[in-house]
């Protein structure tokens, strides 16, 4: 059972990146547009990276 | 964040690299301002490309963002430069585009909201997650001290993510308390915290069953039926502002000789107006200069201009048709007739608030159910083992077994497809209970002008009228921005008339246009003034020089869709009726094209509303669709109603549903969409129901476990959400 010692942290570690990745996300506004951002995808053009 | 990204984005568009100083003027922070266009036809990656290159490539601006969901571009950009500039650019590039007041628009206010209510509910959602994991651990038979290890970290997990996410329900069920009165988040209120508590006690004394993981889907389950309803009104919310931000409402005013433009809440009575033809009377007043002609469609329904010369009364929702007119205003703002009719619509609002929602009748009597039935458990047991730990376990264990996910989710998932589909098909539904009400309609009474038609005149006689006549027509009529004028010459113009040399054209304000040809005088215009005797029917006349004159007939151009809509409509059992202020002939051909039995002319405001009222007395749900002044208040009194995008904006603020679209075939699937939706959330509730006859004797017989009361409150709340996604 002492691998739980490892096992509990690395869990709530991957939980709380999961949780900081979402809130980071929603912070820069990525859901304000979800509809233009699935047609995006497909345009050629695009913008800062990668330089040309 | 954003911006970086925006510019950087300019700097890489093939577009704007040969625009010098962009870069610049987003570096160095010039005087900078917002602009927001309305880009109601965008819908491909392409249309996103094109209009950000367009706007990119004007000078002066800093950077264009189209956001596709919303169809709106916000546009950042030097003080300097116009709006009107903008859209001018985008509709010469094959976009349509129009410009929308931000000062109406309180888009980042909603986001924000709806941002926080996102935050919550991921934080939930996460925690919800972490806490499972453990419990399964536990379900698979942890024991002793790695249970109650498992139990502190999920307790470390749990209590901080409910405090956050909970926040919600806890301050609607404080603020609900405090008036002494029950709502739905007062039991969510207490069952969360009874679990809460009630497992931390069990942790504290190595119990076996602990509810953290409950008390955390419960709050998930409620967050995203409550993130669900907040994202169907702020869409509705949004969409809504929009048309209101469409019209700015602007005013000329002529102060000592000069005009200056100000917003129409500034006028006060004795000022002078000047309105141009083409616009919209802004305010109740006198004409005090000019002649020209009005049309009251909006306000009486009369397709029929009407003469307007010095000395005359006019209101607040006319249009100016032909000549410049300066008007004394005599009511502005509040005291306007516009503002009156507002003021009833109001008084019929609070009428149909009233109306109480499905969820809220299932609240009533839920809330007050499950509070006897978990102290009646709580009791029971305690009576019959003296123990308070056991029958507290029990109590809580039946709270959340009841607990009102699946009720929390019945009607926003339901109402969120629906209104998401309905969107689609050019419908928008501004009101929570809409759907419901629109769904026990029994009677639909339309308006005519502007709601079965478009308000706008198509001569109807052409092939009556000799070539010369048409030829001399089309000269006189390509002088005139008149409606009839226009209609005239685009049908002319359509069937490949050539127009007659004419010279001198001019035209005379508020009667007609005239003109010479080889030595005669041609008019065209009112009846009395080629001297020709003004018969039922919208005419327009053209008279040669003292020959009998010759009338071109008009009749108002059909919506699209009407005949569908009406068909449609009856094929659901509904009585349609047709009410409108026109004249009886016009009303009664009209009525029969459309294979509508019922219909009045001539009908007057008062009188529209006090039919609706007398059909509804007799038992009938009405449904009215309606656009002009005259419609409000029998909006306002139905029990649900529809107006078109171009209706009047007191005709829109009463009504619960907006048409995008020129089509009103949308109302027919409306009504039907409506019925399927309300049939969906009563499955919804007996799903709900169901679960709970099975699970509560479980619970109160004290065999609810931590895994039981999480199976059931899964299944109930993903039952609830995939019978809401069938609706077709």
């Amino acid at each position: 059972m002492e691998i739980l010692v490892y096992l509990i942290p690395i869990s709530l570690i991957l939980g709380g990146l999961g949780l900081g990745a979402f809130w980071w996300a929603v912070k820069s506004r990525q859901f304000d547009d979800p509809e233009g951002d699935s047609r995006r995808i497909l345009s050629d053009e695009w913008d800062d990276q990668p330089r040309p | 964040m954003d911006g970086s990204v925006e510019r950087g984005g300019l700097a890489a568009c093939p577009a704007c690299a040969a625009l010098p100083g962009v870069g610049e003027v987003a570096a160095g922070g010039a005087a900078e301002k917002e602009l927001l266009l309305s880009l109601p036809e965008i819908h491909c990656a392409a249309c996103i490309s094109g209009v950000e290159r367009v706007l990119a490539a004007q000078p002066g601006v800093a950077s264009a963002r189209v956001n596709l969901t919303l169809k709106r571009a916000t546009v950042e950009a030097e003080e300097a430069v116009e709006p009107g500039a903008l859209v001018a650019a985008l509709v010469a590039a094959g976009f349509k585009a129009q410009e929308l007041d931000a000062g109406l628009l309180s888009s980042t206010e909603a986001d924000r909201a709806g941002r926080d209510l996102l935050m919550r509910l991921a934080v939930a959602g996460f925690a919800m997650m972490n806490v499972m994991l453990l419990s399964v651990a536990v379900w698979s038979g942890a024991e002793g001290a790695t249970r109650d290890l498992f139990h502190w970290i999920s307790a470390a997990i749990a209590f901080p993510a409910v405090g956050f996410a909970g926040r919600p329900f806890f301050a609607s069920a404080a603020v609900a308390l405090r008036a002494r009165r029950l709502n739905m988040d007062v039991p969510i209120t207490l069952a969360i915290l009874m679990a809460l508590g009630t497992s931390l006690y069990e942790t504290i004394h190595s119990g076996a069953h602990a509810y953290f993981d409950a008390a955390l889907s419960l709050t998930f389950f409620l967050l995203a039926g409550r993130y669900l309803d907040y994202r169907t009104r702020a869409v509705a919310r949004s969409a809504a502002e929009e048309l209101a931000a469409l019209e700015v409402p602007r005013a000329v005013r002529l102060a000592g000789g000069a005009e200056e433009v100000v917003a129409v809440g500034e006028l006060a009575p004795g000022d002078m107006v000047l309105v141009r033809p083409g616009g919209r009377m802004p305010v109740d007043g006198v004409i005090v200069e000019g002649t020209s002609e009005l049309d009251r469609a909006l306000l009486t329904g009369e397709t029929r201009p009407v003469a307007a010369a010095v000395g005359q009364v006019v209101s607040a929702g006319e249009v100016n048709l032909t000549g410049p007119l300066t008007v004394r205003v005599t009511a502005a703002g509040k005291d306007s007739s516009l503002h009156r009719m507002a003021d009833l619509v109001a008084v019929a609002e609070s009428a149909k608030n009233k109306y109480t929602s499905l969820a809220d009748r299932a609240a009533g009597l839920y809330a007050p159910g499950v509070h006897i039935l978990s102290a009646l458990a709580g009791i029971g047991w305690f009576v019959a083992t003296m123990d308070a730990r056991v029958a507290l376990n029990i109590a809580a264990a039946v709270l959340i077994i009841t607990c009102p996910c699946a009720l929390g989710l019945a009607v926003p998932a339901v109402v969120t497809a629906a209104s998401g589909k309905l969107f689609r098909k050019g419908l928008l539904i501004k009101d929570g209970t809409a759907l419901e009400r629109l769904a026990e309609v029994s009677h639909v009474v339309f308006d005519k002008t502007g709601t079965l038609t478009m308000g706008t005149p198509e001569p109807v006689n052409l092939g009556d009228v000799p070539e010369a006549a048409r030829r001399a027509a089309l000269s006189l009529a390509m002088g005139s921005g008149h409606p009839l004028a226009v209609a005239l010459t685009g049908a002319l113009r359509a069937e490949g008339v050539l127009p007659l040399p004419v010279e001198g054209l001019r035209e005379v304000p508020g009667y007609g246009t005239e003109a010479m040809a080889e030595g005669r005088v041609l008019r065209l215009g009112r009846a009395e003034w080629v001297g020709a005797e003004a018969g039922e029917e919208t005419a327009t006349w053209l008279s040669v020089d003292g020959a009998a004159p010759v009338a071109f007939t008009f009749a108002d151009r059909l919506r699209p869709g009407a005949a569908e809509a009406v068909a449609a409509l009856k094929a659901a059992g509904c009585q349609v009726e047709l009410l409108s202020g026109d004249a009886p002939g016009a009303v009664a051909r009209f009525a029969g094209a459309l294979g509508i039995e019922t219909f009045r002319a001539g009908v007057l405001p008062a009188e529209k509303a006090a039919r609706v009222e007398a059909l509804q007395a007799g038992g009938a749900k009405v449904l009215m669709v309606g656009d002009g002044l005259n419609d409000t208040a029998a909006l306002a009194a139905a029990h649900a109603s529809v107006s078109p995008a171009t209706a009047l904006d007191a005709a829109r603020v009463a009504s619960d549903i907006v048409l995008l679209g020129e089509s009103v075939a949308p109302v027919a699937d409306a009504v039907t969409m409506s019925r399927k939706a309300v049939r969906r959330i009563r499955e919804n509730f007996q799903i709900a129901t169901a679960y709970n006859v099975i699970a509560v004797p479980l619970a109160v017989a004290g065999m609810a476990t931590p895994l039981v009361a999480a199976l059931a409150m899964s299944a109930s709340s993903i039952t609830v959400s995939l019978n809401a996604l069938r609706l077709r």
